[in-house]
């Protein structure tokens, strides 16, 4: 029996498919909007889960024994002040928070954007206010020369570090930058050292684009302020940075003469928090992009019911013969439902292989080059399932109103 | 043996077209015995079309029983009827009805693929359904290629594939010309004489309707006069 119908359902489904291949460049146009929607599912999601291993990637690479250190709003009795009262921290909290017993070092950070110039060629890029030990703290090397020392944070030294990004689009290839005056904001600085590349592993940006100079000099020269914006700070070792953690808050209530019970007026976060906050941005951002892409695959559902409902009344009198000699309701639904789902999985088949496509072309569009998106067996699952479920929903409809003709009218019509 | 294939007792149908009640059958009574061919007559709104949508159970009377080779119709629903179209029944059209651009063979093992039938027992049959009916190698000509004699061959054809007790033909000459519709009743008179099938058939050509056996005519929903042919 079971076999019986599935034969019947065979027959019934071979109409379909020549009743679609005589009309090909509609079905075409029909399954486009189909095909549209699931490669845009497919890609959205893919770039979505590209970004989240690149962002993961890169804190990754920072060390899991660092902590960073900002300062938040006040709270005076109860009353919170917003961004206007934002606490600024201060070189005395750096310096105390690395006198405590889990602290490695700290690096006061001030960071801004300027134009660097040297001779004719310029660059615009990010100017980073650090410590002496920053390369202790966040894990890095120099390719050549040395860093600053605490000297020259101490006197605000006009002197600089580059990354390699900017060595390369200030400097000619073979050019040695080492003891050359570079300007920044037109303050001359002297180049002491390079760092060496941490290379693309993706995100929003290159690693290597920045100047590291002192933060005093940051602050003096460039920020002219007297506060810092966030403190860098590496705990001993990786299991201490829990108990660094706790040490520097601590710390800052009583330097920042916060009562017990009272909010704090700074926020110590470590590299794991800080790479789980930016992979919920980024899974946030992923569902967003989906959202919008299943919106066009709504869409095509659409035309399919559209292009069905113009298919019945076409076929109204093909509907009678059928049912004059013989097809019942369910006949009559199951072809044009058939017609409908093959619409849609053909256009989910081609739209998978559309997404894929475009998420393995995605690398050669410059926006997006760091991105490595990533095609997950989900989402095709997902898009294609979807897709089908679309043609079932949108093809029902009007495949209910042709088994529900009555076929003596069906028969007359013209 | 004595039992009539046809069994109609007191049918009515009405029909409200708007502010309009059409009495469209006011009580007919009538039987016919299997094997015959009969022609049913009349003008234009005289019922005979509501009548053929009745015994092809395309349609229910409002009241009266119809019974069809020992099935009561009344009691069928939409999908009993069609199955009961299926199995018993065989429509031949003025417009021949047929599937545009589709083959003779397709349409002509329409009522096959309903009846669950399928492979080559399926084309074998429309094959012999056709080369019955003389369209023998014009099997692959869409329907849109075939002429008029030809394409009302291939709904001959598609009405006998399963087998039918009855064959319901509406005007089936209408579209044709002399030649041609002499033709298509020949073959008619052949499958009633050779294959005992029975025949009715609708016309309001007198012509047409002397080659049946025996004519009812129809006039306001109901017959009023029966001619027997010698």
């Amino acid at each position: 029996m079971i076999i019986k119908n599935a034969l019947h359902f065979l027959r019934i489904l071979r109409v379909s498919l020549r009743a679609l291949a005589r009309n090909k460049m509609r079905t075409f146009l029909t399954c486009l909007g189909i095909i549209i929607g699931v490669g845009a599912v497919i890609a959205m999601v893919s770039i979505g889960a590209g970004a989240r291993a690149a962002v993961e990637k890169r804190f990754e690479n920072m060390g899991t024994n660092l902590l960073s250190v900002r300062g938040g709003s006040r709270n005076i009795h109860g009353v919170r002040t917003g961004a206007s009262g934002w606490v600024r921290l201060t070189v005395e909290d750096a310096n105390a928070i690395a006198q405590l017993p889990a602290v490695e070092a700290v690096s006061p950070s001030v960071g801004t954007r300027a134009q660097v110039v040297y001779l004719n060629k310029n660059w615009s890029t990010q100017i980073q206010g650090t410590g002496q030990d920053y390369l202790l703290v966040r894990k890095w090397e120099l390719e050549q020369g040395t860093y600053f020392d605490e000297s020259m944070v101490r006197s605000a030294a006009k002197v600089c570090v580059i990354g390699s990004d900017v060595l390369k689009n200030l400097f000619d290839e073979g050019e040695d930058p080492l003891g050359k005056t570079i300007r920044i904001s037109r303050v001359p600085f002297m180049i002491l050292g390079v760092f060496k590349s941490k290379g693309d592993t993706g995100g929003f940006g290159s690693r290597d684009d920045f100047v590291a100079i002192p933060y005093t000099t940051a602050m003096k020269r460039l920020q002219r302020a007297d506060n810092i914006q966030s403190i860098d700070v590496s705990a001993m070792t990786a299991a201490l940075t829990i108990e660094a953690k706790s040490q520097i808050e601590d710390l800052l209530r009583i330097r920042h003469r916060i009562p017990d019970g009272g909010e704090d007026d700074f926020t110590v976060m470590n590299m794991a928090e800080i790479a789980e906050g930016a992979a919920d941005a980024t899974n946030i951002l992923t569902i967003l992009l989906g959202s919008i892409a299943s919106i066009s695959l709504l869409v095509g559902g659409i035309g399919i019911m559209n292009i069905m409902l113009v298919s019945v009344t076409e076929r109204i009198r093909e509907i009678g013969i059928r049912m004059s000699v013989g097809a019942k309701e369910r006949d009559i639904l199951l072809q044009f439902l058939a017609e409908a789902i093959v619409l849609s999985m053909m256009g989910g088949l081609l739209g998978i292989g559309l997404g894929v496509g475009i998420s393995r072309l995605m690398k050669y569009v410059p926006m997006f080059s760091t991105i490595q998106a990533v095609v997950t067996p989900g989402s095709v699952l997902l898009a294609f399932l979807f897709s089908a479920s679309v043609g079932i929903f949108f093809g029902f409809y009007p495949a209910r109103k042709a088994s529900k003709l009555d076929p003596i009218e069906a028969l007359r019509y013209e | 043996m004595d039992k009539p294939l046809i069994h109609m007792e007191n049918l009515t149908k009405t029909y409200h077209i708007g502010e309009n009640v059409v009495r469209a059958l006011q009580g007919v009574s009538y039987s016919i015995r299997a094997g015959d061919f009969m022609a049913i007559m009349g003008p234009s709104g005289s019922g005979k079309s509501t009548m053929m949508n009745i015994l092809g159970c395309l349609d229910k009377p409002d009241s009266g029983r119809y019974v069809l080779d020992g099935e009561e119709i009344s009691d069928l629903d939409r999908n009993q009827l069609a199955a009961l179209r299926n199995r018993k029944i065989g429509f031949v059209f003025q417009s021949f009805n047929l599937l545009s651009r589709t083959t003779a063979l397709e349409n002509a093992e329409l009522p096959l693929l309903y009846a669950h039938v399928g492979g080559k027992e399926r084309t074998d049959r429309a094959m012999a359904a056709l080369a019955a009916v003389g369209l023998k190698g014009r099997e692959c000509h869409k329907t849109n290629q075939l002429s008029g004699g030809e394409q009302q061959r291939v709904a001959i054809a598609r009405a006998l594939l399963n087998n039918p007790s009855l064959i319901l033909a509406d005007e089936p000459t209408g579209n044709l010309d002399t030649k041609t519709s002499e033709e298509i009743m020949g073959i008619f008179t052949k499958l009633n004489e050779e294959k005992g099938i029975t025949i009715i058939m609708v016309t309001h050509e007198a012509e047409i309707g002397a080659k049946a056996k025996r004519s009812i005519h129809m006039r306001d929903g109901r017959i009023v006069r029966e001619e027997v042919k010698a």
